[in-house]
Parts: C-alpha cells; sequence; structure tokens
C-alpha cells in the first residue's frame, strides 16, 4: 500500500491530509492525472516527494513508498 | 539538532548559540517577521504549516550546501509552524564563518533557498478572506514536476 499526502491548498480540496492507497507501478504522473480526475486538482505547477525526497514525473512508485504531493513553497 | 520545525516561539539566543564556534570570526543572524501590509493589503495574521519530516530534511541539506560553499561554516535554522501574528518570529537562521563576508554571503542563501525547497506554506488571513499563498499565483511553477538544476543551484 502506498500513503499520499496532502498539503496547503490541496489538502483543503482532497477534505483529508493523507489517503491510503495501493498506487505501486504508476508513475507520479499517472497517479496525478488519476488524482486530478478524483479530486478535481491542478497538479502540473505541484512537486511531488517520494519517501520525502523531490521526484520527476516518471519516477515509478513503489509498494510502501510515501508519496506527498507538494505546491510551490512559501515559508521565510 | 541545528534544524528545526518548531511549533513554540523561537528563542534567537538558542538558534545563535548553536554556531558560536572559536574559529568564526563573524555571526550573522536573519529574523523572518510576519509583515502586516503587502502591496498595500493588510494581513490579521499567518498559518505556517510544514511537512515537517521533510522540511528538516531540506534544511539540512541547506546546511550541507552552505558548508560545502563556505569553508568553516556552522549553520543553524529554526522555522515557526502554526499560528502567527503580526510582527512574530516565522524563521531564525543563524551562520558562523571565519570572515564576515561569508557570513552574510551564506545566511542570504539559506533564506533564498527556504524558499525554493522546503516545504513550508503560510495561509495568510485578511479582513476580507484567507488564501495558501504559492498556489493560485504559481509565481514559482516547475513545469517537470520538480524544481530543475537552475532553481536549485541558483
Amino acid at each position: 500500500m502506498n500513503k499520499i499526502m496532502f498539503f496547503a491548498h490541496l489538502r483543503d480540496r482532497v477534505g483529508e491530509e493523507s489517503v491510503i492507497n495501493d498506487v505501486s507501478g504508476k508513475t507520479i504522473s499517472e497517479l496525478k492525472q488519476m488524482l486530478e480526475e478524483k479530486y478535481g486538482l491542478k497538479l502540473d505547477s505541484v512537486m511531488a516527494a517520494v519517501n520525502e525526497e523531490f521526484a520527476s514525473d516518471d519516477e515509478v512508485i513503489q509498494a510502501g513508498d510515501t508519496i506527498a504531493f507538494i505546491p510551490p513553497v512559501s515559508g521565510g | 539538532m541545528n534544524f528545526e520545525i518548531s511549533k513554540d516561539p523561537i528563542d534567537i539566543q538558542s538558534v545563535i548559540d548553536k554556531v558560536v564556534q572559536r574559529e568564526a570570526g563573524a555571526i550573522t543572524t536573519f529574523i523572518g517577521t510576519v509583515r502586516e501590509l503587502t502591496h498595500g493589503k493588510k494581513t490579521l495574521y499567518l498559518i505556517y504549516e510544514a511537512y515537517e519530516s521533510m522540511a528538516v530534511k531540506k534544511l539540512e541539506q541547506i546546511g550541507t550546501e552552505i558548508k560545502e560553499r563556505w569553508n568553516g561554516a556552522e549553520v543553524a535554522i529554526t522555522h515557526r509552524t502554526g499560528k502567527l501574528d503580526i510582527t512574530d518570529v516565522a524563521v531564525v537562521i543563524a551562520v558562523s564563518t571565519p570572515h564576515r563576508a561569508d557570513a552574510y554571503e551564506a545566511n542570504r542563501y539559506a533564506i533564498e533557498r527556504i524558499k525554493e525547497i522546503v516545504p513550508i506554506w503560510k495561509k495568510e488571513h485578511w479582513e476580507d478572506g484567507e488564501e495558501w499563498i504559492g498556489n493560485q499565483l504559481e509565481t514559482v511553477a516547475y513545469p517537470k514536476g520538480k524544481p530543475e538544476a537552475k532553481d536549485l543551484h541558483e
């Protein structure tokens, strides 16, 4: 299974901080498309992190990976 | 623990104390505070949220980058989360180096990098609404899904 985490406006839109789903074998790009359709999100300017490290759109998700969607950051 | 996310008010001196070293000739401290007016619009308060475990890793990465670029540097960064009022301290960065020019430069580098790679977001609350900053303005877009080399290594 995979934990999929949402932050900032994405969490507000999804209504959950995280969801558990088996998305192993999919690429980040495929997962983004799935989530865009399911929740009406716009993820083209959103970064993904796999296991707390930035990941590219073509990275393939493995079983047990934690995926986080990171909108452009605004700390500081 | 030189790199921290804190739900409690930041003790500025304790961040500075972490970079004290006999080799240092300078310590620079950056204190980021909550501003009331942004382009004339009045902020009531902010909420900062972090992906805490990753944010700590990315702060550590910034520390490592600074040590690679500025010889003999020591770095400590604490970023606040939660509700912050006007004038509250949001972030404290302390850098010590043997010579002062490096301490200024490295400290500036740290805050600019925080704004690029550390997963922390602020939600502005105004009299007439609220909004997560960094979302709809899309001042920084990542067309390839993550910061590119030029974003990461500027």
